[in-house]
């Protein structure tokens, strides 16, 4: 009603208002956009709740957290403090724990989205076959998806389990020693890295599936009478065609992989924040959690944020650069 | 750098507060004059307290409530409990910061009492103001009712149980290993850590299992029997100097490195199951330790453990958490929720709470009196748990405690762990513990 009623009026006004230069002038089209921008009024109205929430929700927060960054202060004293200027950011270069983190969160990141992406893709191929129940297959992959971090780390944690733990028990069965995961640095590395896999892997593979479907079928007849047998063509056919869909998944993977937080901070499984008991799978985003809500230095802990913030740019920057290379290349 | 750091500081602030508001989460913050609120104050008003609480408090099931209940129809009580006390002070951090979601009465642990009594004295209630303050303290030990004080003199909490220690055996596997399992001789067997440790060697040449749960066993419990904890006489953490930390180590350590305990870390998953499985055979036990085994145990435990003194307690016993209730200032119903904190605390409800469910009281007139020495604990083969832990809470050595005890106490015993999982030098790991506890102190 309201729209209907006024958006000719406002769209009225404005072209009169419009009007005296476009008369003398006699040059039309500078009226008509700014028409048209009136017109979109409502369009802005629609769209604005969301630019509230993120300004609210995101952008407040972000900019927030770097002011607090720049402060040495306390959980509780989060607006006090003293104002300490980039000391924080000094400090945490020249802290051992957060190297210890980085290190820690860009091998459980390679040890987790590597296998993770190869895996989706075969099982995207595979699905992409004309095959019986293919829904059922489809649904069943994405159940992990669906699970909570926390559901499904304090399973694989017992699962883990030096003493009482599945997967030690099966290694006995089979005559292998015991290994206790969560104390060495690799075995806790791999344990947290199974977790994110098996949660993310059926999610890519969705993601790699749709792309596959759109890809044209006269490429594959093309290549079959070329005489490429089904390996050339998934070598040949399908991951060229994928490959800005896996510079997505590549993306997005890696952010998710610089903020893995929920999986080392249960996998400890009584609420330590150490990451294991010489730091063997602290990651960045667990080292925040410990400075801001154990040592409840916030200060601090608003740093990493923004230096995880970095890293995320950082990374993706990368990787932009390097998927416009081979396109380049490729032309 | 910046000009006017404060008018940004303000800015920032004015947009939170917007935003909060457009969130629609902006939290009330019933201040008001405390003098008016107490004159308003109806005692027979229909009003519902909420009582945060952490881990094993046992209010509830002591029957505390029920019973405060009965005799105040107008209250109705609602417990939040959290399990792990660490997450319950995370979030009782952020409420203080954000001056909103505060329990009528919380719940405040040894652990971080004094971090809440250095920076947050001005959010609780000042008992020490009271009119019947006297009275109150007089229901205290006097080092429990000053851990709850500042240095100006307000007190911030009152004292619901203590930790005094004792160590807990398991006398089906003590058989089985050929050692005694009578509570005397047991004591007899380890009057020093260094007994104990001989024990333990002994132990483990007889036996698959462990002989105790963790090497934070021992750490957690002789670093209180030393003259200092983490603190300095004025509360300032001094890890590195600290004769306690230093002699406390040095057991642990030998126990750790060699393969002395199950190496399992206490409060976690695999820990709990290790006590139905009887994977190893001493814990030092705090009194509050005793409801955590039966209720790991279940009925199946009963008569299984027993109780002795810890070692070195002749010299000096220790003491291992403990808590206080707190009264948030700034609460809708500050007078009834002082008058129901004030029962709670009472040594007559320290005694029910005790014989309900082990928690020791911090109240000399409880602890004296006859239900609690007289009493002895059928799960726990009958010990006589009120002269064990009275005795030990007689001999507790009164260590300054610190803003940060738990977080360095955090970092020994994670060292600990590392020790004895990861091989790693006695000396390499201390090394490593110190820079963590700088992690936590500096900021």
């Amino acid at each position: 009603m309201t729209i209907a009623s006024q958006t000719p009026r406002q769209a009225l006004r404005g072209a009169t208002r419009a009007a005296p230069p476009t008369a003398s002038t006699g040059d039309r089209p500078p009226a008509r956009r700014r028409t048209s921008l009136t017109r979109n009024r409502w369009g802005y109205a629609y769209v604005a709740p969301f630019f509230l929430l993120f300004a609210a929700f995101s952008l407040y927060p972000f900019l927030y957290t770097a002011w607090i960054s720049l402060h040495k202060t306390s959980l509780s004293n989060i607006d006090g403090g003293t104002w300490v200027g980039l000391d924080n950011y000094r400090n945490l270069l020249q802290s051992e724990f957060f190297w210890n983190a980085a290190r820690n969160t860009l091998t459980i990141g390679v040890l987790a989205t590597v296998p993770q992406l190869c895996m989706a893709l075969g099982l995207a191929h595979l699905l992409n076959y004309k095959i019986r129940n293919r829904t059922f297959f489809r649904t069943v992959m994405l159940m992990p998806y669906a699970t909570s971090i926390a559901a499904a780390t304090l399973v694989f944690a017992q699962l883990f389990g030096r003493d009482y733990g599945l997967i030690n028990t099966v290694l006995q069965a089979f005559g292998m020693d015991r290994i206790d995961w969560e104390a060495g640095t690799l075995s806790s590395q791999v344990a947290i890295a199974a977790i994110v896999t098996w949660r993310w892997t059926g999610y890519n593979a969705l993601i790699y599936l749709a792309a596959m479907q759109s890809i044209p079928g006269e490429l594959y007849e093309a290549a079959e009478i070329d005489g490429a047998n089904k390996w050339k063509q998934f070598l040949h056919v399908t991951i060229p065609s994928l490959r800005p869909t896996i510079l997505f998944t590549v993306v997005v993977s890696t952010i998710g992989a610089v903020q893995l937080f929920g999986e080392p901070l249960l996998f400890a499984g009584n609420g330590t924040t150490s990451g294991g008991s010489s730091g063997q799978y602290q990651t960045l985003g667990l080292l925040m959690y410990q400075q801001g809500w154990s040592n409840f230095h916030i200060g601090q802990a608003a740093t990493t944020a923004w230096a995880m913030f970095m890293i995320i740019l950082l990374v993706v920057g990368v990787n932009a650069v390097i998927g416009r290379l081979r396109n380049r290349a490729d032309r | 750098m910046l000009i006017h750091p404060n008018r940004g500081k303000a800015v920032l602030g004015a947009a939170l507060a917007a935003v909060l508001l457009t969130a629609g989460c902006g939290g009330s913050d019933g201040d008001g004059d405390a003098a008016a609120d107490a004159a308003a104050y109806d005692p027979n008003a229909p009003v519902t307290l909420t009582v945060g609480t952490f881990g094993t408090m046992d209010f509830d099931n002591a029957g505390l409530y029920d019973e405060y209940m009965k005799l105040h129809p107008n209250v109705t009580i609602k417990q939040n409990n959290i399990a792990q006390s660490a997450a319950y002070y995370k979030s009782l951090q952020t409420r203080l910061a954000a001056g909103s979601g505060l329990d009528d009465i919380q719940g405040l642990e040894i652990g971080f009492i004094a971090d809440v009594v250095q920076n947050h004295a001005d959010a609780f209630v000042d008992f020490a103001a009271e009119d019947n303050a006297a009275e109150l303290e007089a229901n205290f030990y006097d080092w429990k009712w000053g851990q709850a004080s500042t240095e100006d003199g307000k007190t911030i909490g009152l004292g619901t149980d203590t930790g005094p220690q004792a160590m807990c055996f398991r006398k089906d596997l003590f058989e089985a290993a050929g050692l005694p399992t009578d509570r005397e001789q047991v004591g007899q067997l380890w009057p020093t850590w260094e007994a104990y440790l001989d024990v333990a060697r002994q132990y483990q040449t007889k036996s698959t299992n462990k002989f105790l749960d963790s090497p934070a066993s021992i750490f957690s419990s002789s670093v209180y029997q030393g003259e200092t904890a983490y603190n300095d006489a004025e509360g300032n953490p001094i890890p590195e100097e600290s004769d306690g930390v230093k002699t406390a180590w040095g057991y642990a350590s030998t126990a750790a490195s060699e393969g002395l305990t199950a190496n399992l870390s206490q409060f976690g998953d695999e820990w709990n199951a290790a006590f139905s499985n009887g994977a190893f055979a001493t814990i030092a036990c705090p009194a509050w330790m005793l409801g955590y085994i039966s209720s790991q145990m279940g009925e199946g435990g009963a008569g299984k453990w027993d109780v002795a003194p810890l070692p070195g307690s002749s010299e000096a016993a220790s003491n291992w958490g403990g808590s206080y209730l707190g009264v948030p200032k700034d609460g809708p119903n500050v007078e009834a929720a002082k008058d129901l904190a004030e029962w709670l605390t009472a040594p007559e409800q320290q005694v029910k709470t005790f014989v309900e469910a082990a928690h020791f009281p911090s109240s000399p007139k409880a602890a004296e009196d006859p239900q609690v020495v007289d009493f002895s604990d059928p799960y726990f083969s009958d010990a006589p748990i009120g002269q064990i832990f009275g005795e030990s809470a007689d001999n507790i050595q009164r260590t300054p405690i610190g803003a940060y005890d738990t977080q360095i106490q955090e970092a020994f015993t994670t060292a600990l762990t590392d020790i004895a999982s990861n091989g790693t030098a006695p000396d390499a790991a201390f090394g490593n513990a110190l820079k963590v506890a700088e992690q936590v102190i500096g900021g």
